[in-house]
């Protein structure tokens, strides 16, 4: 079934032949993909419900009427994660570029700076966030300072600060050592100080090529937020805890799971779309 | 600038005086004297990798000397107490790679460092900004970013950013090398312009016929050393140094003259 000529009376026989069979590739690909992953639904899904052990997991893990009682409480602790997010996230990108950019630093009188900045990523990059949850949440008010904060909210948003600061501040060094040194000697030569240059021509061009990573970065928080229930703030996690000790049933646990997927995907997909952008800019060799 | 044809200002509007630089521990420039009166345009030539660009990225601030000293209309600017911020603005230098702001809109790149630097008003910035690029034809692309545009129309843009800072002289670093031989002509068109209306300037470049149509004063430069100066009819016709006349001699054979 060549493409009809009249679809396309501009192309050569070759052309439509050519999508002719491109056409065909796609149609069996799609056909193929599409009955696999039913097969596969299909078999996973029988197997599990005809497993030994279904009726109680059923009972214990999809219990409607558990979900439906747990949802209120489990949604309240949901919009303290929410409001950690947002005040963490601004707060991330705040440092993490501040590190970033005193890591970009020259000269000798800055080494001191730059060294400890350093120092700052090298170390909480690799340190284990869990840990620090502990070491931050419980060990500051073990201290008994006057005035230091000792609510797990505010503690546990301390910790996931340090930890993804460190993460993107590195995202953003990277970005700024992607453009080129000749864009800020351009800036330079107009006059502008070195504060201004990086402000006004390396940091847009910079941010500009690291959203999706950031985004990437942003995912991740969103599931890390519910680890300050470890501390003992009462989030969702937290809040489905309390419900399953109550109710002797793990279906709050699925419902505190499904909140975070349910705020996660439009974040994905932003990225995935991000990204594509990116890509399609590239391609037509283009950075606007 | 000012009426044409008056003698030029005892004081040169640029004087350099054993400039010294290394890298590492190669050496770039080698001691060398020269200055740039008002009005004046000279052409900085020689071989590829005989310190050209270093020498204009030296005067401008951009690269630190390691020895001499450079006067703008008197002023040493050079001295670690003078602001070089403010001594760079007052420099207008076009790069080989225009190296125009590419997340920035034409006319953002224009007003950027008059807004920035200067501190004019954007509405201000903007007018000039606009008559500056209607003057070379590209009123049409202020909205427009760079990758949107040519060759010739960015290096253009960047010569205009480059004179909405008013500076005191332009410093062009072989402005048509990137650019593919039919798109040269624009650019060359519009230095000779500037150089009708009495800009001064200092530029490296390879095109030597152009050098010697426009060029009041020809600076050949060999291994970072100056090695003749003087008028295009003499230093590209009937140089006196050897090394000059070897340079010549292989942009002859490059068909480049
Ligand atoms: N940033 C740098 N670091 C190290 N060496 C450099 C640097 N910039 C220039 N050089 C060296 O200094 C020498 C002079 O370079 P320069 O760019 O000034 O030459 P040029 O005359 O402009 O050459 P071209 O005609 O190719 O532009 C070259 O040997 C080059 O390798
Ligand atoms: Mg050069």
């Amino acid at each position: 079934m060549t493409v009809p000529a009249e679809v396309f009376p501009e192309l050569s026989l070759a052309q439509r032949d050519r999508l002719t069979y491109r056409r065909g590739q796609a149609r069996r690909s799609r056909l193929l993909a599409g009955s696999s992953t039913v097969v596969f639904l299909a078999v996973f899904g029988t197997v599990i419900v005809l497993s030994p052990g279904w009726e109680r997991v059923q009972s214990q893990f999809f219990d409607l009427q558990v979900a439906r009682d747990s949802l209120p409480a489990i949604a309240e602790g949901f919009w303290l994660n929410l409001r950690v997010l947002a005040f963490c996230a601004v707060l991330i990108l705040v440092v993490g570029l501040g590190v970033a950019a005193l890591r970009t630093l020259r000269g000798p009188v800055f080494a001191p700076l730059r060294f400890l900045a350093a120092a700052y990523t090298d170390i909480f990059r690799g340190f284990p966030l869990i840990v620090l949850l502990y070491l931050v949440g419980f060990g500051v008010p073990g201290l008994r300072l006057q005035g230091v904060p000792t609510s797990p909210v505010v503690l546990g948003g301390v910790a996931l600060v340090l930890t993804y600061s460190a993460y993107v501040a590195e995202v953003f060094r990277a970005g700024i050592d992607t453009v080129h040194p000749s864009q800020r000697m351009a800036a330079r030569s107009l006059g502008l100080t070195y504060g201004q240059s990086m402000r006004k021509v390396v940091l847009p061009q910079a941010v500009r090529r690291v959203t999706p990573p950031l985004l990437n970065d942003f995912v991740a928080l969103q599931k890390d937020v519910g680890l300050i229930s470890v501390l003992g703030a009462v989030d969702a996690v937290r809040a489905a805890q309390i419900e399953v000790a109550r109710t002797y049933d793990f279906t709050p646990y699925l419902v505190a799971g499904l909140l975070f997927i349910a705020l996660a995907v439009p974040t994905v997909r932003l990225a995935d779309w991000v990204n594509a952008r990116a890509a399609r800019r590239q391609q037509a060799g283009g950075l606007t | 600038m000012s009426d044409d044809g008056s003698p030029p200002n005892t004081v040169p509007v640029l004087e350099a005086e054993g400039l010294v630089k290394r890298f590492g521990s190669q050496p770039v420039l080698s001691g060398i004297d020269f200055g740039v009166a008002e009005h004046e345009v000279v052409a900085l030539i020689g071989a590829s990798g005989s310190g050209k660009s270093t020498l204009l990225r030296c005067v401008s601030l951009l690269e630190e000397l390691d020895d001499g000293t450079v006067r703008l209309d008197g002023d040493d600017i050079t001295d670690p107490r003078a602001d070089a911020d403010r001594v760079r603005s007052r420099f207008g230098v076009v790069f080989q790679a225009f190296n125009l702001f590419p997340h920035l809109s034409v006319l953002e790149n224009v007003t950027l460092a008059p807004r920035v630097v200067h501190g004019v008003s954007r509405a201000e910035a903007e007018d000039r900004a606009r008559g500056l690029l209607d003057r070379v034809g590209l009123a049409a692309k202020a909205t427009e970013y760079p990758d949107r545009l040519s060759g010739g129309q960015q290096q253009r843009v960047a010569i205009v950013r480059a004179l909405a800072n008013e500076p005191r002289m332009l410093l062009l670093d072989e402005v048509t090398s990137a650019l593919d031989p039919e798109l040269v002509g624009e650019v060359l068109r519009l230095v000779r312009e500037l150089k009708d209306e009495g800009v001064t300037i200092l530029m490296a470049t390879h095109e030597m016929g152009f050098a010697r149509q426009v060029a009041d004063r020809v600076v050949f430069l060999d291994d970072g050393r100056l090695v003749e100066q003087g008028p295009p009819e003499v230093v590209l016709v009937d140089p006196r140094q050897a090394r000059t006349r070897q340079f010549l001699a292989r942009v002859i054979d490059a068909g480049r003259l």
